[in-house]
């Protein structure tokens, strides 16, 4: 490749353009052979209308402008997960020269069967036998020269890892482009063989008008293609052809002993693919003594019935270790380097209005979405070492027991721990979870589990109520009954909103690889980038959102009397105890204070005072808030945190007990952040969602209160 | 006889898929279908999940989704 002058930057005005569409079963290396091929301009974005990442490479090769498409892998055209039905949607539908099926070298006879459904696609196809290292290495000899010849499309041996045989796959796909497509050789058993050649003749006799050949037609009505049949539907020869088709199906059914068209394809398939592999692949000695293979001995370890679990949970440790620890030392730096941004610009501008906009609005609101990415890109990498490993599945296996029983997924378990440090990684790692369903409700119960953000807040009421020896406890409490609550939660919309038939269970646990750091470094970037990209904008937008409730309207009057106040205070004591009332004063009157005194009745029965509420409702944005805002309307001044003394007695002093436990109560449960909502929104696919999560946690998070609130006061009065 | 009932590194041949059009899709594509070999490779505890082998992939599914696939010996 290298050697060759694939250059990026200048695509001649003559050079034709190819576009590519990358398809293949899950884990076969398309996304390391989009990776192989060096100096190529990588695009990040999104399949539309759907969360799934979509990676394109751009490249100029020979006298040809190249787009190649990494489509997400799919078993079969199913539309079972998302990204099956972005790759099946993608290839009916979009406009592509050519297809490259990558398929495993080490497992043919599975990939054929999604090469066979390709074949009938009618597109020009290229069969890239990838991981021909390894094959080899394991012994398995594939004749290319003789499936190409047996399948009638080219195949050519490479492997994304060595970068073998990349350029002559490319070469391939030139030359496929420039010839007339070729009909591939799809052999089927004789009694369809008999349809098709019915169906062919009577097609021929009426000289029915059609792009692709008679043959790809009949295959396609017979496979019940909803394209082709739409097509032939309005044709007039329709009413003599249906009945025919109707009787070619019963035929080939009542041949296959199902009464399922596509499981009897299915079988046709499995049965050519199994020909064409004993026809093509050989076998050295050594791979068919069937010795242990590596992936046998690390899985008697790793899925142990017995210790399969604990060493899982210690991985997970580890990862959440490394997330939250390492990841908070780079977002000190980033916190401070906005705060000197800030203050730096600070002076700069004359305008109080636009100064505070600036410093408080916006460097505080990209501040904070610049802040998570450490976290992220650490949990991201985490991801993609369980994935890229093949971990991940195993860990599906061994906890589905117990979480299926809540209605969720065994790698629910992923997102849900993660949500203990921040929602928007956690939210975020929803993503292995294929299936919508399994995700949406996952993510719906991600916030449960109580952020670290949480923390500070929970410390203060901790510290104000009880004694330092029981602090710990109670915080153990919390976190613990957050959790059971939510898999409380889960089970509940399971049985009402996520109602239905359980989806079904059946994964691939794809062997041992070591990571690739190519790999993870793009798959990584990729999120991160997407990140930012995506959520980024929308936090920032939220960030100023709540920096402008709760700044204006602005009482210049206030201002005005309190500055000849603090002006004259005679002590610093009394000067900080005026500038606190400002802000309160300040705080009170804005939209935010508005807010929190109209909606007083609303909150009444919980037991909060319109303070409290001030303090829930700035929560909103972010849980950090939650103590600063306490902090200024109990007057403290702005700059108070969770181990502020005064702050704590003071808290004891103004809200009864009760009130404090349904205060709790509400931060355990209702919504994380304005930032994880948005990312929450993003990932569950729609702002519906976050809707309904808004309305759902809220009303939780109400009815729990109201009884926490209610039945505190009867046993400790108060 | 199911999937579910079949012990440990015993190996076995679908002779029907009792599944939903769905689940049976799912099945198809990770090569479950007739005359299709299948060798029991592990359990997950109280054995919710079982681990098998098709052709040279490796496959989890759970105990209901074991229960709808109906094998002989061989
Ligand atoms: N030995 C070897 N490993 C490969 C090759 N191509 C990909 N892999 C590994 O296979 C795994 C899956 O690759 P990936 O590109 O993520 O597959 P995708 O799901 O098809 O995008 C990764 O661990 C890769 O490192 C190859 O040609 N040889
Ligand atoms: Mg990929």
């Amino acid at each position: 490749m290298k050697q060759q002058n694939i250059n990026p930057e200048a695509c001649p005005v003559t050079a034709k353009h190819i576009k590519v569409a990358l398809v293949g079963q899950p884990n076969v290396g398309k996304s390391m052979l989009i990776n192989s091929i060096s100096n190529a301009h990588l695009h990040v974005g999104n399949f539309s209308g759907v969360t799934v990442d979509k990676t394109e490479v751009l490249f100029d090769y020979k006298d040809y402008h190249f787009t190649v498409v990494d489509l997400p892998g799919t078993y079969a055209f199913t539309d079972y997960t998302i990204e099956e039905r972005v790759t099946h949607e993608y290839l009916c539908a979009e406009d592509y020269d050519i297809i490259i099926n990558v398929v495993d070298s080490t497992n043919i006879e599975k990939n054929l069967q999604l090469t066979s459904e390709l074949l009938t696609m009618s597109k020009k196809i290229v069969i890239a036998l990838n991981m021909s290292d390894e094959a080899e290495k394991e012994g398995i000899l594939i004749d290319e020269k003789y499936m190409s010849e047996l399948l009638g499309v080219s195949c050519v041996k490479v492997s994304a890892a060595t970068k073998m045989g990349i350029e002559e796959l490319i070469d391939t796909v030139i030359e496929v482009y420039e010839k007339p497509k070729q009909e591939p050789k799809l052999v089927f058993s004789e009694a369809v063989e008999e349809e098709i050649e019915k169906i062919v003749s009577y097609l021929k006799k009426h000289k029915y008008k059609a792009v692709n050949s008679y043959r790809n037609v009949a295959i396609n009505l017979l496979k019940n293609n909803k394209k082709t049949y739409e097509k032939l539907h309005d044709d007039p020869i329709w009413t003599e052809l249906q009945p025919i088709l109707i009787e070619a199906s019963r035929h080939i059914e009542l041949h296959h002993d199902t009464d399922d068209i596509k499981e009897a394809f299915a079988e046709e398939y499995a049965s050519f693919n199994r020909g064409i592999v004993a026809e093509v692949v050989k076998y050295t000695a050594d791979e068919r003594r069937e010795k242990k293979s590596l992936t046998e001995k690390i899985d008697a370890i790793l899925i142990h019935p017995v210790f399969g679990i604990p060493i899982f949970l210690f991985f997970m440790w580890g990862l959440f270790q490394l997330t939250f620890t390492l990841g908070n030392i780079p977002m000190e730096w980033i916190d401070g380097f906005f705060g000197w941004l800030g203050e730096t610009i600070a002076p700069t501008i004359s305008n109080d209005d636009i100064r505070s906009l600036v410093v408080d609005g916006i460097i505080g609101g990209v501040g904070a979405v610049v802040l998570f990415t450490p976290n992220i890109i650490i949990l991201f990498i985490g991801i993609a070492l369980l994935e890229t490993t093949g971990y991940m599945s195993r860990v599906a296996f061994l906890l589905d027991g117990f979480f299926h029983k809540f209605g969720l997924h065994g790698q629910s378990f992923i997102p849900l721990v993660t949500g203990f440090g921040c929602s928007i990684p956690a939210y975020m790692s929803a993503r292995i979870l294929k299936n919508d369903r399994d995700r949406l409700l996952t993510l719906f119960i991600i916030g449960f589990m109580s952020c670290g953000a949480r923390l500070p807040v929970y410390v203060l009421f901790a510290g104000a109520f009880f004694g330092q020896d029981m602090a710990g406890t109670v915080l153990f409490i919390i976190y613990v009954s957050g959790a059971i609550l939510g898999l409380i939660a889960a089970k509940v919309l399971k049985m009402t909103a996520f109602k239905g038939v359980d989806e079904p269970f059946v994964m691939e646990m794809p062997k041992y690889r070591l990571p690739s750091f190519k790999l993870i470094w793009h798959t990584v970037l990729t999120q991160t980038i997407m990140y930012l990209k995506k959520a980024g904008t929308f936090i920032a937008g939220a960030a100023m959102l709540i920096w402008f409730l709760s700044n204006y309207p602005h009482n210049e009057l206030l201002d005005q009397e309190y500055s000849v106040k603090i002006e004259q205070a005679a002590t610093s004591e009394q000067k900080r105890e005026y500038e606190n009332k400002l802000a309160e004063m300040q705080l009170e009157q804005s939209y935010l204070g508005r807010i929190g005194k109209l909606t007083e009745p609303l909150f009444e029965p919980l037991g909060f005072d319109w303070k409290m509420n001030v303090a829930l409702q700035a929560g909103l944005a972010a849980k950090e808030v939650v103590v600063s805002t306490l902090g200024v309307l109990y007057s403290m001044g702005g700059d108070v945190d969770e181990t502020s003394h005064s702050l704590a007695e003071n808290i004891r002093k103004h809200i009864p007990f009760a009130s404090a436990v349904s205060f709790i109560v509400v931060v355990m449960v209702y919504l994380p952040c304005l930032a994880a909502t948005t990312v929450f929104a993003k990932e569950a696919g729609s702002w519906k969602y976050a809707f309904y999560l808004f309305i759902f946690t809220s009303v939780v998070a109400y009815v729990l209160a109201f009884i926490a609130y209610n039945v505190t006061r009867v046993l400790v009065g108060g | 006889m199911t999937l579910y009932e079949v012990e440990k590194s015993k190996k076995v041949k679908v002779i029907k898929l009792n599944a939903s059009y769905e689940l049976k899709q799912r099945l198809i594509s990770f090569g479950i279908m007739k005359d299709a070999v299948i060798e029991v490779l592990e359990h997950a505890p109280r054995k919710k999940t079982i681990e098998v082998r098709v052709g040279k992939m490796r496959l989890a599914l759970r105990a209901e989704e074991a229960q709808q696939i109906e094998v002989e010996e061989i």
